[in-house]
């Protein structure tokens, strides 16, 4: 992100970095004028912290079902009520239990010890949770008590509060989003990069793989993949070692969409190859790999910007197209995509729960159109042809 | 142009052939055949079924024989129904491909007025309103398009019948939602390119001659504004094809993407992977077609 070159302002670090600082600074200087990119990014931030503290926000929990509530409208008064319970007592047996136990070997102990850890948890309906999560989970019980906000966004059909749910529905899409992306930055820049400065017959070779795959239909065969794996039997094997649907997920996207990462840092490289700088390396006698990584890459780091804020949005959107078809994230958690897809299922000609499609649509909507309006923005602030027009 | 298709045509066999291997070791190399989940038959009679679709051949033999199979343009006979696969294409194919048309047409001719009006008026109210549409567009999955539509246009105000497939009327709803997406994505490509062709040496010079905006637009900057569009035809194709698997479901058609998702869900082999292949084909052909217009559309460009 270019606000965290703003501190290199020291004087040491600007003789040194002169040129690299100034482009940062440049490209900052011309974001910030982008009025809706500078908006975008602090909804992102918005969105992300928010997310982030989810555990400690006081929303009900979002496996909580209420089914005598089915369906409530959204209403907003009052807006806070009793209504949240944490067994604390469980909480601290539980532990007490968990380090008696000490360290367990087999898969099965492993499991019943992940049970007897999240059993509380559950009783309050919350999915399972990581550490850092349950400690931010019992810190809200201590700032908020029994209180937590009402339906403000409705309920669904088991009524589950739908606002709770869009949060941590976020959590998981953020995070699907931005590691399938990472995934994915890592094999294509990688695979472009080395194409891209061996030439040649390997760089035949490398893009004559990628245009193969670019016209495997992939979606259809990932669809296969995660059916197959989603069989019973598969899945359980599976669990015990770990894996589980969202890791799936996480490696078949990135094996998808670094296609069109590769093929651009490719193109970057072999312009790149022939500057100046790059001749005087190798005359230096600078050795291919650090020739790459150390001085080829780094000027490839604004197209790689660009280009993760214009794939999450698209991988996120993907999650949610599987989601609807049933195969992406599983409950008891959420994601925006599934709950969607709960809005869509619902739709009936006698009685329409607008809000089961509306927020989440919006939740949705907004962040795409964030990151969307923020990758437009980054690519003119850090396009230096841009200077000219 | 002749070596040009020879050589595409033999990569697309290589293509074809590495999509059929690959999904062949899939499919196979899970436990537990397609009659699986049924409920227990007598060994005899599963004995007869392996026999009839062969899956007691070795693994090679089986392989071969369903290669040589699909080579002769023989799909087979679907697990789960007594059908052959080519009949469900028969049926399905002309569905889908007059959604996935009506759907190209009307993303093509949204996406371009737009990307032209929002160039042309760049930094307007009008072009930051399109702009918002179109990243709207881009954001929403056609899903929720869809979901809004129905609640909108078919139980708010009933202009369109809620599913089925039929009429033309029936038609339009499900085309919208499946172009939508990709409409937003043509129009920002256009608003891109358009502002590019606007900025050249020859548009100053069509200007400097006298031509009206609209002369100097539709006639000099719009054909060289297009090649990027052209470009984004095969992409959007697959797109197309992929939102069909959701649109289908959604609005009841039945086209290959319902029966797709549905032979992928049911783990009906022979129908999934024979329309994973003619989803291949589709999607190759589409691509040479978009090089060849490419190479009509700007001189400067030769076919290797």
């Amino acid at each position: 992100m270019p606000g965290s070159e703003h501190h290199h302002s020291n004087a040491s670090d600007v003789r040194t970095l002169t040129k690299g600082v100034s482009l940062w600074q440049d490209a900052w200087r011309k974001l910030r004028c982008n009025r809706v990119a500078m908006f975008s990014m602090w909804i992102l931030v918005a969105i992300c912290g928010l997310a982030l503290l989810t555990p400690l926000l006081p929303l009900d929990p979002p496996d909580r079902d209420r089914t005598h509530l089915q369906y409530e409208p959204p209403q907003l008064t009052p807006l806070f009520r009793p209504t949240f319970s944490l067994d604390v007592k469980a909480i601290q047996k539980t532990s007490a239990i968990v380090a008696a136990r000490g360290d367990s070997q087999t898969l099965e102990q492993r499991q019943q010890a992940k049970d007897v850890l999240q059993k509380p948890y559950r009783a309050a309906g919350f999915p399972d949770l990581g550490p850092l999560s349950r400690w931010m989970v019992g810190a809200r019980y201590w700032l908020f008590g029994h209180w937590s906000l009402g339906p403000v966004a409705g309920r669904d059909l088991l009524g589950r509060d739908i606002f709770s749910r869009l949060f941590w529905g976020a959590r998981v899409s953020l995070i699907v989003g931005l590691v399938a992306t990472l995934v994915s930055l890592l094999i294509g820049v990688t695979w472009g990069a080395v194409a891209g400065y061996c030439g040649g017959f390997i760089d035949d070779l490398m893009m004559r793989i990628v245009d193969i795959l670019y016209s495997i239909p992939f979606i259809f065969v990932v669809i296969f993949i995660i059916t197959i794996l989603g069989q019973r039997d598969i899945k359980m094997t599976l669990e015990l070692v770990g894996i589980d649907r969202i890791t799936i997920f996480f490696l078949v996207v990135g094996a998808i969409y670094w296609l069109t990462m590769a093929r651009v840092v490719r193109g970057q490289v072999i312009s790149l190859k022939h500057e100046p700088f790059i001749e005087a390396a190798r005359a230096l006698g600078v050795s291919r790999p650090a020739i790459i990584f150390r001085h080829i890459l780094p000027n490839l780091i604004s197209i790689v910007i660009v280009y993760l804020t214009l794939t999450i949005p698209r991988v996120m959107l993907f999650e949610a197209f599987l989601s609807f078809l049933g195969l992406g994230v599983e409950p008891p958690d959420v994601s925006w995509g599934l709950l969607a897809n709960e809005g869509i299922k619902v739709i009936n000609p006698v009685r329409i729960y607008w809000w089961l499609i509306v927020f989440p649509s919006v939740a949705l909507g907004i962040t795409l159109f964030s990151l969307n309006f923020l990758g437009d923005g980054l690519r003119d602030a850090l396009d230096p042809k841009m200077e000219t027009k | 142009m002749i070596s040009f298709l020879v050589k595409r045509f033999l990569w697309m066999i290589v293509t074809l052939w590495v999509v059929f291997t690959v999904s062949f070791f899939l499919m196979r190399a899970v436990p537990g055949g397609p009659f699986d989940s049924e409920r227990n038959l007598p060994p005899e009679i599963e004995a007869n079924m392996m026999r009839r679709y062969h899956l007691d051949d070795p693994l090679w033999k089986q392989y071969w024989r369903q290669l040589s199979n699909t080579v002769r343009g023989d799909l087979g006979d679907c697990f789960r129904r007594d059908l052959p696969v080519d009949r469900y294409i028969r049926e399905g194919l002309p569905v889908s491909a007059a959604l996935g048309l009506l759907a190209l047409v009307f993303s093509m001719v949204l996406g371009i007025t737009a990307g032209i009006v929002s160039a042309v008026y760049r930094g307007s109210v009008s072009d930051l309103t399109l702009r918002s549409v179109a990243t709207v567009g881009i954001a929403l999955p056609n899903f929720v398009i869809a979901g809004l539509a129905i609640i909108w246009f078919v139980f708010l105000f009933p202009v369109f019948p809620a599913a089925g497939w039929g009429s033309v009327r029936q038609l339009i709803l499900p085309a919208f939602c499946l172009g939508a997406p990709y409409a937003a994505y043509v129009a920002r490509i256009m608003r891109t390119s358009m502002l590019d062709v606007l900025s050249q040496d020859y548009i100053r010079t069509a200007r400097a001659k006298g031509l009206t905006q609209r002369q100097v637009v539709l006639r000099h900057a719009l054909p060289g504004a297009l090649l990027p569009i052209m470009s984004f035809l095969g992409p959007a194709t697959a797109g197309i094809l992929t939102g069909s698997l959701v649109v289908e479901r959604i609005f009841y058609i039945p086209g290959l993407g319902s029966h797709f998702v549905q032979a992928a869900l049911d783990r009906d082999y022979t129908l999934a992977m024979g329309l994973v292949l003619l989803y291949t084909v589709l999607l190759y052909t589409m691509n040479v077609l978009v090089d060849i217009s490419y190479a009509l559309l700007d001189p400067r460009i030769e076919l290797e």
